[in-house]
């Protein structure tokens, strides 16, 4: 899909130059643009090693795991499937408060594996309500802090880089409960479907 | 809406303060966990360079040559109907599929238009509100070999929506 997205952008662009004659203006974006991408990762170096580094001393200091004790008894309640002593509950903790911190690289293993646990606990290759509600909740992209795109916003002179830490705050709170939302809805309507 | 611009400000330094005062407290050798950390930084730097490099070549192409322009020009009444900047769809649309894609469409709108431009918010809103529903589907799935992901698709892209309809209300609010 992206495969496909990537080169039709590209495609596009250079048969519309040239129907339009601005193959001219299309050539020097080629390489300008290049330039500007290597800047920009060069410019994201100094967040990323600062924010990850610090989040380690977070997981180092047990913060992580001190979040995932208070946010216990909400999850057991998202996923009434899973028994509250499962194994399953306390990835999908870790799983969760990785992706607050914005550590992706110590989520997805911890996802993965409470992932492995739900399908032992539905022993089918079909998704079950809770592996779906996990999902849910993974996809609304749950984040305390937008790192990166704070990076791109300070290569980019922001006047105030962190001012939109806000808003996408409260957009992905509201996602989140969407996703929770629909997942219960479509649960609902899957299993009355199932009667029938 | 000061609110949200004043948490906005605050919450990084405190949010430091408290990871080095936990760390302190519980003895943990803070410098040295933050280099290992920072470690992982540098290398996820360096393994972003070529996603980003080609998408955002990609679409400089689409967009030097007018092509996005025109097709931009083309649905903005529909979108200016519900308050969204036309520019952005292209962002709203690819969000789902491609991260990396995404971040480059992002940065591409930042620099175009401003950080602190309507757009720029808004498109830094929408890259944070949301995550890759396509590839983290996959992933999981994958990883554990679920064959039926039943209405799992669904919920993940609708709630994509609902994410980037609440960012251009809660970005018009706070920042009009």
């Amino acid at each position: 899909m992206v495969n496909i997205i990537w080169a039709v952008m590209a495609i596009i662009g250079i048969v519309y130059a040239a129907a339009t004659g601005r193959m001219e203006a299309v050539n020097k974006a080629v390489f300008e643009s290049a330039n500007d991408a290597v800047a920009l990762c060069i410019g994201l170096v100094s967040v990323l090693v600062f924010w990850l580094g610090m989040m380690r001393v977070a997981e180092e200091a047990g913060l992580l795991r001190g979040l995932a004790r208070l946010f216990r008894p909400l999850i057991v309640r998202l996923f009434p499937d899973v028994p509250a002593d499962h194994p399953a509950i306390g990835y999908i903790l870790s799983n969760i408060t990785a992706n607050l911190f914005g550590l992706g690289n110590a989520a997805t293993p911890m996802g993965i594996k409470a992932m492995k646990e739900l399908k032992k606990l539905s022993g089918s290759d079909t998704a079950s309500r809770s592996m779906i509600t996990f999902m849910a909740m993974n996809t609304a992209g749950l984040t305390l802090i937008p790192t990166t795109v704070i990076a791109i916003r300070m290569k980019y002179d922001s006047a105030a880089p962190t001012e939109i830490v806000g808003t996408t705050l409260c957009a992905t709170v509201v996602s989140l409960v969407g996703a929770l939302l629909l997942d219960r809805l479509f649960y609902n309507l899957d299993r009355k479907k199932a009667k029938k | 809406m000061a609110l949200i611009t004043g948490v906005s400000i605050w919450m990084i330094p405190l949010f430091i303060c408290i990871i080095l005062i936990a760390a302190t407290w519980r003895k943990v050798p803070a410098y040295e966990a933050f280099v290992t950390g920072g470690k992982e930084g540098a290398q996820m730097a360096l393994s972003l360079l070529p996603f980003l490099v080609g998408m955002i070549v990609s679409i400089s192409i689409l967009r030097s040559s007018g092509a996005l322009d025109a097709a931009v020009g083309l649905i903005a009444p529909l979108l200016s109907f519900v308050g969204m900047p036309s520019e952005v769809l292209p962002l709203a649309l690819i969000r789902p599929i491609s991260g990396t894609a995404a971040l480059g469409m992002t940065t591409e709108l930042i620099h175009n238009y401003g950080p602190d431009s309507f757009i720029g918010r808004l498109a830094a809103t929408m890259q944070g509100a949301t995550d890759t529903t396509l590839y983290i589907l996959t992933v999981y799935f994958g990883a554990v070999g679920i064959k039926r992901m039943k209405y799992a698709l669904k919920v993940g892209l609708l709630a994509d929506l609902i994410g980037i309809i609440a960012s251009i209300i809660i970005v018009t609010w706070a920042f009009g």
